[in-house]
């Protein structure tokens, strides 16, 4: 079992109360941070650390603190992303459900740090069972003096609230988190301006994912020195790996990045293998937009070398013998899967997500899901193949945020691996429909 | 802000739903009470009886001091909102690709067969409505299905079962 630097005292009964976290020496990092460190020491040390975003796209966090306006006079907002929505992540609930204080300390020092005085966890809908937790620990860290006014004696200001969205994947895209947040429709704003200068209200704001503040705690407790000696040179520290699909042991793990796929998809001290003694036959490593890996190029790259659980090793290859971590929503097919409807399934949740606002998204999405549709039950032909390819590329790139890519690259690399089985499904459309799960055309699925 | 409902076509709050409103709306800073509109829609929804009809949405307009058209807008773009009526118990089961890989799709025929009830649809008895969602974010504990707040994970058509009885026996959890 590897180290655990976020998940330490997940077993540890009570944990998620006050008293309990603090006897674990929960809220440390803020004693440490408020009295003996400034916010600028405190960014500094969170861009040695080398912590990269834990949401999906992996920017550096101490970088994205850098860019905050701090206009005088003006107020700035700390937002936590936890609209945690990408098919194959949750991470963020087992986190938030389990360890509420773990995130509400990181979010004070990292308030702290870019000196604002109210910040946000903003959560899914879905979610409402995970506010009242959130909202029971924080009403505790307030009683306890480390929320509120004059926070330990040292001067600092800090409030900290729970907004809910109401179902919506796309206000996992900051600026739509923001239009959210301000009560509107989750519909993403074009860039720049960047929240970093006009974000919340107008003001200066970051969005950091639940995860990424989190990390935040250890790295200010054991200092960045220590933490840039766990993981790889490119993708540092532990990372909160959510396993599911067809494996033997599903769940959330904390790895040390830089673990091999291999290791951790057959370790025994991770997913144990393929349910029910199966073969593996492709993987999603880091939630549902990644590129799909066929089986040769899951443990292996392209050229034979390892294949890690970080940044570099899984985005090896580009976009045509790789994928990413992402989010670290890790999918495993078996043998029985089937790719194509797999892609119908993942371009259905685009379609219903796409905000509305670009064209290409909107239209495309939606197109791209009629005709997988069609081809997964027996009623496609080869000029779909191509159909899907020129839709898949006039999506991607040509809108204000990142859903299009998102809808796109799932649909252009399943087709890249497995294009014998779109192929196939074309020809024979009998089988086609038979190995559909029993389910005919026209179900409510 | 004060908090003042007049009742016309509309579902009488709570005490206990209006000091919650007043709670959440101090969250936000002065002037930016519009911020609390999805927190105001879920409790609203909850004391209306699991659905928002367009005097319920005029009455959020007018606790928040916004125009009814702010409040449509909202409420038609996220999806948890029920613009129509529902059963008493919402079953909401998760199909996207991680729980369709562990047999989603089983599931909701199950409950649709059991029930006598569609995707979308509502039983005569006004007891259950099924629904279908997006990635509800349990992807290693499928499949589930979101009744009111609370997941029910790892379902097998027994716990389905189990899941059906115990809500005609008054015994499930909502809110």
């Amino acid at each position: 079992m590897g180290r655990k630097l976020l998940l330490e005292h997940i077993d540890v009964p009570g944990i998620e109360t006050f008293e309990v976290y603090r006897q674990k020496g929960g809220y440390r990092s803020v004693e440490k941070a408020l009295k003996s460190m400034s916010p600028d020491e405190v960014v500094e040390e969170v861009k040695k650390s080398g912590l990269r975003g834990r949401g999906g796209a992996g920017f550096p966090t101490g970088m994205k603190w850098s860019f905050l306006a701090k206009p005088e006079g003006v107020p700035r907002y700390l937002l936590c992303n936890a609209d945690e929505s990408e098919p194959g992540t949750f991470k963020d609930r087992y986190l938030m459900q389990y360890l509420p204080h773990l995130l509400i300390e990181g979010m004070i020092v990292s308030s702290f740090a870019l000196g604002t005085n109210l910040s946000y966890i903003y959560i899914r809908g879905e979610y409402l069972f995970v506010l009242e937790i959130l909202e029971k620990a924080i009403a505790e860290a307030y009683a306890n003096g480390f929320l509120g006014k004059n926070i330990l004696g040292t001067g600092y200001d800090l409030d900290l609230r729970v907004s809910p969205g109401g179902g919506a994947y796309i206000c996992g895209e900051e600026t739509a988190l923001i239009e959210s947040l301000e009560g509107k429709r989750g519909n993403p704003r074009i860039k720049p301006p960047f929240p970093a200068v006009k974000g919340l209200w107008g003001c200066p704001t970051v969005v950091n994912n639940v995860e990424s503040l989190a990390t935040v705690v250890p790295i200010i407790n054991m200092g960045a020195d220590e933490y840039v000696k766990i993981g790889t040179e490119q993708s540092r520290g532990t990372k909160l790996i959510s396993a599911c699909g067809n494996l033997e042991r599903p769940g959330v793990y904390e790895i040390d990045l830089g673990l091999s796929v291999e290791e951790f998809i057959y370790g025994d001290d991770w997913c144990r293998g393929i349910k029910n003694g199966k073969q593996l036959k492709a993987l999603v490593p880091g939630g549902s937009s990644v590129p799909i890996l066929p089986t040769h190029l899951i443990t292996k790259t392209a050229n034979g070398d390892t294949r890690f659980m970080s940044y570099e090793s899984l985005s090896d290859g580009g976009f045509a013998s790789g994928s990413m971590l992402g989010s670290g929503g890790f999918i495993a097919f078996d043998e029985d899967q089937c790719i194509v409807r797999n892609t119908w399934n993942f371009t259905r949740f685009y379609a219903h997500e796409s905000c509305g606002q670009c064209s290409p998204c909107r239209e495309g999405t939606a197109w791209m899901e009629k005709v997988l549709w069609r081809i997964e039950n027996g009623e496609g032909t080869m000029e779909d193949i191509a159909l899907l390819e020129d839709i898949n590329k006039k999506i991607e790139g040509n809108t204000i945020c990142p859903l299009g890519d998102a809808a796109a690259w799932p649909v252009a690399s399943a087709i890249r691996h497995f294009r014998e089985e779109f192929e196939w499904h074309i020809k024979h459309p009998q089988e086609a429909m038979s190995r559909n799960y029993g389910l005919l055309k026209g179900a409510t699925v | 802000m004060k908090v003042e409902i007049v009742n016309k076509e509309r579902p009488v709050l709570s005490e206990k739903a209006k000091a919650e409103i007043q709670t959440v709306i101090g969250y936000y800073p002065e002037g930016k009470s519009k911020s609390a509109i999805l927190r105001v829609l879920h409790i609203v929804e909850e004391e209306a009886g699991g659905w928002l009809s367009p005097d319920t949405m005029d009455m959020v307009a007018e606790i928040l001091n916004i125009t009814a058209i702010e409040v449509y807008e909202v409420a038609t773009f996220y999806t948890m909102f029920n613009l129509h009526p529902v059963g008493k118990y919402v079953f909401e089961v998760c199909h996207t690709g991680p729980c369709m890989l562990v047999g989603s799709d089983n599931i909701i025929k199950y409950i649709e067969d059991k029930l006598n009830i569609k995707v979308g649809g509502t039983t005569s008895d006004g007891m259950f409505t099924l629904k279908t969602a997006e990635c509800l974010g349990a992807c290693g504990y499928g499949p589930m299905l979101q009744c009111g707040k609370f997941y029910h994970e790892h379902l097998t058509p027994e716990k389905v079962d189990e899941l059906i009885e115990a809500c005609r026996r008054d015994e499930v959890k909502i809110y």
